[in-house]
């Protein structure tokens, strides 16, 4: 078994509505972080990942299950008794304090000497790029610095894990992307797990070690990035992470056909049955004059320039979407289609993923 | 100056214009009109004599008038004692209101609205009455000492009316709504994911409330503590009432030397320091709001 932080044995919440219904919010999840690691908990609002954070800080109390730490059992400790910080989505920093008495305040707290405490204050704003910034009170600072006084707060008395509840959805997208790179900087410099709640995909995808895709109260998929991109288990994970061309049918020896008569080539010959194939956007290319591999011919919609890329959106000749991905090198074969309002777009089969009936 | 400049000036003063010359004539005027009686001498039969007198002062600070008395020190004791029962008004207030600002604030939109209303209800009934109200329920043969009597809790009646404990008691009465709303409005304002981050840095409850809850609500605090102390200090109808004869209170001091012992110079003089001692605890007021204020204003 691998070296476990937090563990979560059929945790289960649910809520009421005020019309009286339930709501599931976490539906008997089972759930394993290693220590040092970075989970993101990614998922659409209402999805349960909130509820989970706040079912490991304390602040939610669960229906059923438990709730491990180092082997130990907090399921039933008040927030204050838990040896984990969070770092608040609108950051919580105490407005009547200045920055250092916000930073000392979890060591203030356990009774740490003075002078230790300042020397600490001191390291963990040096930390975080805020050194000789203790004096000022919150309101003087700016969004990205009000942030990083939050996660110094939170990590100063050496959490075991930290808990991040979309601590950069505030933030501009510039400053929003450095914040990324430089938590993961500061988690291995660290050596704490974090577990990191967000919606944003893209987000998810940049920093963690593992992403924990949630629907419904429950986890669709735990994967690595790269796993949870390329191999999504089902058409919800495929679907809400990243773009997606999605082709529901009937898989025969490295065809799959679908009802309206297309034909996707796959390289899983030995799968049977009823399933879904997944083509990403940027799979697509434009093929050139004799180019054998299987395609799609699509009438074109619109043609978008996103910088990169091109996004060309078109039909099949039934009506299907198709979004594909070209690079924005490849711009004198996007002149020609531009014209034609025709694109014949190609693809890899070992690029195609099948996603088998059950799962989807 | 630009027009701009000059048409924004000119709408400060229409709209502060009508305020401010209501209160330089109706406020001003009888306070200068107070300001010269208390220096003048008073009348052997009311009314005033058109000559300078400190002994109005002195009869309260310690320099009295030789011709007629000695130095009493009961003025002083009676401003002490006023003192300590608008304390203690105030004290009590904040007790009942504090915790309840909570629970209202915790409330539904509707309940909340509600109980404000419940809380403002007893303005549209007649102050004197109501405090009438509170006589029969506390002389003698009222209903606490009736239920205490017949339920054999007590064998004599106790002396409720006519004490210290009865004017406070229909001081807190009154000046409930006057503590509440500043208080539930610093309470409302209350940010709780800040209580919540304060738990999960290790604080337990007690320390929480301490270190973040009631700092941030403390300026409410400070201004019911202020608007309910100046008016319990001045006030003449609760000791009037549920005083009897026996408490008397600054507010009592004064109506009587202007209505009973028509000296109206001494009369002004109690009103002055009563004012003076109003505007010291403004001032501190101002001060340490001021300070707060500044931040309350420029953060977030």
């Amino acid at each position: 078994m691998r070296d476990s932080i937090v563990r979560l044995e059929k945790a289960a919440k649910a809520f009421a509505t005020p019309e009286g219904q339930t709501v599931t919010a976490l539906d008997a999840i089972d759930l394993d972080v290693s220590r040092n690691e970075f989970l993101t908990l990614l998922g659409p609002s209402g999805c349960g990942k909130t509820t989970l954070l706040q079912a490991i800080s304390g602040f939610v109390e669960l229906d059923a299950g438990r709730i491990l730490i180092d082997d130990e059992d907090i399921t039933d400790r008040p927030p204050y008794r838990r040896p984990v910080n969070t770092v608040f989505q609108n950051y919580a920093l105490f407005p009547h304090m200045t920055v250092g008495e916000n930073t000392a305040y979890a060591l203030e707290v356990a009774g740490v000497a003075r002078p230790e405490r300042a020397n600490r204050v001191a390291d963990a704003l040096r930390m975080v790029g805020l050194e000789g910034m203790e004096g000022r009170k919150p309101r003087q600072l700016s969004g990205g610095q009000q942030q990083r006084v939050a996660l110094a707060r939170a990590i100063i008395a050496r959490p075991k894990l930290l808990l991040l509840d979309e601590p950069l959805s505030a933030l501009d997208k510039n400053l929003r992307q450095a914040m990324q790179i430089e938590l993961k900087t500061l988690q291995h410099e660290l050596g704490i797990s974090f577990i990191f709640v967000t919606h944003d995909q893209q987000e998810a995808l940049t920093m963690s070690d593992r992403v924990a895709v949630l629907s419904g109260g429950r986890i669709q998929q735990l994967d690595t990035p790269r796993a949870i991109y390329d191999q999504p288990k089902n058409s919800f994970v495929a679907t809400f992470v990243g773009a997606s061309n999605l082709f529901e049918g009937e898989a025969v020896g490295g065809q799959l056909l679908t009802t309206d008569g297309l034909s996707i080539s796959h390289a899983k010959a030995q799968t049977t049955g009823t399933a879904t194939a997944l083509i990403r956007p940027e799979q697509f290319f434009l093929a050139e004059q004799g180019d054998s591999a299987p395609s799609l011919d699509v009438d074109l919609e619109q043609i978008v320039f996103v910088g990169s890329t091109f996004e060309l959106f078109g039909r099949t000749a039934t009506g299907r979407r198709v979004i594909a991905e070209i690079p924005a090198t490849r711009r004198n074969l996007v002149g020609e289609i531009e014209q034609s309002r025709r694109a014949r777009l190609s693809y890899d089969p070992a690029a195609v993923h099948l996603i088998p009936a059950e799962a989807a | 100056m630009s027009s701009i400049a000059f048409r924004r000036r000119a709408q400060l003063g229409l709209l502060l214009g009508p305020v401010s010359l209501f209160l330089a004539v109706f406020f001003l005027g009888p306070l200068a009109i107070m300001i010269v009686t208390s220096f003048l001498a008073p009348g052997l039969y009311g009314g005033v004599e058109w000559t300078w007198y400190r002994h109005n002062y002195g009869r309260i600070l310690g320099f009295a008038d030789p011709m007629f008395e000695d130095f009493d020190p009961v003025y002083i004791a009676i401003f002490l004692r006023s003192l300590k029962i608008s304390a203690l008004t105030v004290v009590a207030t904040l007790i009942v209101c504090y915790p309840a600002a909570f629970c209202i604030s915790r409330l539904s939109e509707r309940w909340k609205n509600f109980c404000l209303f419940l809380i403002t209800l007893p303005f549209f009934t007649s102050l004197i009455v109501r405090l009438f109200i509170w006589v029969l329920i506390l002389r003698q043969t009222g209903l606490v000492n009736a239920v205490l009597l017949n339920t054999g809790v007590i064998a004599r009646p106790l002396e409720l009316i006519y004490t210290d404990g009865a004017i406070i008691l229909g001081m807190v009465y009154i000046f409930i709504p006057f503590m509440f709303m500043p208080v539930y409005a610093s309470v409302e304002k209350l940010d709780w994911t800040l209580v919540r981050a304060s738990l999960d840095l290790g604080a337990g409850p007690i320390r929480t409330f301490l270190r973040i809850i009631l700092p941030l609500t403390a300026p409410g605090i400070a201004g019911g503590a202020v608007i309910v102390f100046i008016p319990a200090l001045g006030n003449f109808v609760v000791p009037a009432i549920l005083g009897g004869a026996k408490v008397m209170m600054l507010g009592n001091l004064i109506e009587q030397q202007f209505l009973a012992a028509r000296n109206w110079p001494f009369g002004s003089a109690l009103a002055m320091m009563v004012m003076c001692v109003m505007l010291v605890l403004l001032f501190a007021y101002v001060i340490v709001s001021g300070r707060r204020g500044i931040d309350a204003a420029t953060g977030r």
